[in-house]
């Protein structure tokens, strides 16, 4: 195991921003710490570097307790949301600074560094760039050198938070596969905090999904989507939608093929590629209406009107390849059925997961 | 100025910029050139070179450049203790710094003066514990500039203080450095362009301090006298022409030492990347 967290909780005044978190990562995993603003998933990587300390607690890193080391002997690879590159320093100088803070006896000599910071350069791509200061840099750039800068010190943990926030989409959609190949290439056991679930499921290996300072699941990114342990995790990976039985849903969810037995107090998160669409005649009795449509690339989301349901807004969200939408030639304002071919159960003592017979019309 | 801009008015703005300038600075200035003219060059010689003069612009630039280096090294430290930590008081103790900047430099003078003084409060300790005397010797005048000056460095290092990224310090103890390293390294060279202006700040005005300086300063003439006491001195004897010719000389060495600052300023944020 790289890094072994045991019972961390930290509390800042009253507020617990962390309790007793429980963690094992393996050696070489590249793993997202997922979850909300102010869930606790940066503290916990601050607490993991050893720029937090925790309440109680303690650190495991390859297999040492660090828990009252400092981040200076941690040995650990560090980047920033904002980068934190050193204004004043050329990239070169950022990248070879934690070559040349060393102490004598272990500092490689300066051609020694010319080579490996270099080295790095190439490795981030922008050996070009290598005389420029941080402030003529490009975000995309400036998150590249701050990561080469991590690497120069050869972390046996790489710590990134929050990597990507303060980058336009485009590059971060870039910079999110570059990193993964980075990772296969280097093999540093990685964690990077997110609340991006699309770049979690797109990066990493291993998803820890925080709420509330509590770690609610774990797992890969496929456990995470297909099989999420609570209501929670459903709602914040991927949309859903949330049918409450107490609250009468019941009655139409039977009728869109979803069996109910000893259904007491449950809720059922169907996600929306979930539900299948039906075109039916105007005159059909069917509740359900085709309120708008939205065109998203590969895919076609239905926003569809049920008055038979219980939520205020009653809107059911569905999504079809956009090829099906096309054959069914649907247009707004036309009465639809629906069938459900999935859903998530929560809210039970023991959640189950059943599967609906996916040939039931209404 | 074909450029369309948000906000009109260069035209208004440049007028009133060097009338501004003409009326309050450049005039008098020249008023003081044309009167030194009055002088041909042997006389003018003669008066600088009088060993009187020569020592009053020693103990002038000296104890304001050592004065000025003190206030660069307190004022940091102080700039340092306001912007990192909460304490009680610190309101207070803000407001308290601009002080010496809205307190007549007579009163600062007198004040400190008394309290210096071998029987003052602390002179009289100073003077039982080390045997050193502080006012009424060149040492007073230091100890007053240091007064005057270090607002000056206060303020213009703690905006610097406050926009500083922290996460550069955590950058850099992640990547192994030590404190003393982060500070050298990182935290010095961000903040030493301010703290240059600071110390040019303060030394620009150490140098033309006259209030508080002659009541502390005792104004022993090859010993203590500084050049602004000396320009009164000439004054009061009618000897106008000597003293803007000492006048004009203090103003050209100020400006030489100032431009030489803004220069080693213009060196430092080149290498670092600021400019």
């Amino acid at each position: 195991m790289s890094i072994v967290l045991k019972n961390i909780s930290k509390r800042f005044g009253a507020f617990s921003a962390l309790n007793n978190i429980n963690l094992d990562i393996p050696d070489g995993d590249l793993v997202a710490l997922l979850g909300p603003s102010g869930c606790g998933k940066t503290t916990l990587l601050r607490i993991i570097a050893g720029l937090e300390q925790a309440d109680q607690g303690d650190v495991f890193l390859r297999g040492d307790n660090v828990t009252d080391k400092s981040v200076k002997n941690r040995h650990i690879g560090f980047v920033f949301q904002h980068y934190a590159l050193f204004r004043h320093m050329t990239v070169f100088d950022n990248i070879a600074f934690g070559l040349r803070v060393k102490p004598h006896k272990d500092r490689p000599s300066e051609a020694v560094i010319r080579k490996l910071v270099h080295d790095l350069l190439n490795l981030v791509q922008l050996d070009w760039l290598h005389d420029r200061f941080p402030d003529q840099l490009s975000g995309g750039q400036r998150q590249r050198i701050a990561l080469a800068r991590a690497l120069a010190v050869q972390p046996s943990v790489l710590l990134l938070d929050e990597p990507f926030g303060a980058l336009d989409a485009s590059v971060r959609k870039d910079l999110r596969l570059w990193l993964r190949h980075l990772h296969h290439e280097l093999n540093v056991t990685t964690i990077f905090v997110t609340h991006d679930q699309e770049e979690a499921m797109e990066v990493a290996s291993q998803i820890v999904v925080l709420n509330k300072g509590k770690i609610e699941q774990k797992g890969t990114p496929s456990e995470i989507y297909d099989s999420p342990s609570n209501d929670f995790v459903s709602h914040f990976i991927g949309q859903t939608n949330v049918f409450d039985l107490q609250k009468g849903d019941s009655v139409w969810l039977k009728s869109a093929g979803i069996v109910l037995d000893d259904a007491e107090g449950i809720t059922a998160h169907v996600r929306p590629h979930h539900i299948g669409v039906e075109k039916l005649a105007d005159s059909s009795a069917s509740p359900i209406v085709l309120k708008d449509w939205q065109h998203l690339g590969a895919t076609i989301r239905l926003e569809l009107i049920n008055e038979a349901l219980n939520n205020p807004t009653k809107t059911i969200f569905a999504e079809m390849p956009s090829d099906q939408f096309k054959q069914l030639d649907l247009n707004k304002g036309d009465k639809v059925s629906l069938f459900i071919k999935h859903a998530h159960w929560f809210n039970l003592a023991k959640p189950e997961v059943p599967e609906a017979a996916a040939d039931f019309y209404i | 100025m074909s450029q369309s801009n948000i906000m009109p008015g260069f035209r208004p703005t440049i007028g009133f910029t060097l009338i501004y300038l003409a009326l309050i600075v450049l005039i008098p200035l020249s008023a003081m050139l044309l009167k030194t003219f009055q002088l041909s060059l042997d006389e003018y010689w003669a008066i600088l070179t009088d060993p009187r003069v020569l020592a009053s612009f020693r103990v002038s630039f000296g104890s304001a450049l050592i004065a000025a280096a003190f206030s660069g090294i307190f004022g940091f430290i102080i700039a340092w203790t306001l912007v990192r930590y909460p304490f009680p008081g610190k309101k207070l103790f803000d407001a308290l710094i601009d002080l010496p900047f809205a307190l007549p430099t007579a009163v600062a003078g007198i004040v400190l003066a008394a309290i210096y003084e071998p029987k003052g409060w602390i002179g009289k300790l100073v003077m039982e514990a080390f045997g050193i005397q502080i006012a009424y010797k060149p040492l007073g005048i230091v100890f007053a500039l240091i007064f005057i000056g270090l607002p000056f460095v206060v303020r213009t290092i703690e905006p610097v203080l406050q926009e500083f990224d922290k996460a550069m310090e955590e950058a850099a103890a992640s990547l192994g450095a030590t404190r003393l390293q982060t500070f050298v390294k990182v935290i010095l060279p961000n903040i030493l362009p301010a703290a240059i202006t600071g110390f040019a700040l303060a030394f620009a005005r150490g140098v033309g301090e006259y209030g508080s300086v002659i009541f502390i300063a005792g104004n022993m003439p090859y010993v203590s006298e500084i050049v602004p006491l000396l320009i009164i001195t000439k004054l009061e004897q009618y000897d106008y022409a000597g003293a803007t010719a000492i006048g004009l000389t203090m103003l050209l060495i100020s400006f030489l030492l100032l431009l030489s600052v803004n220069g080693l300023q213009w060196w430092v944020r080149r290498r670092s990347g600021q400019l």
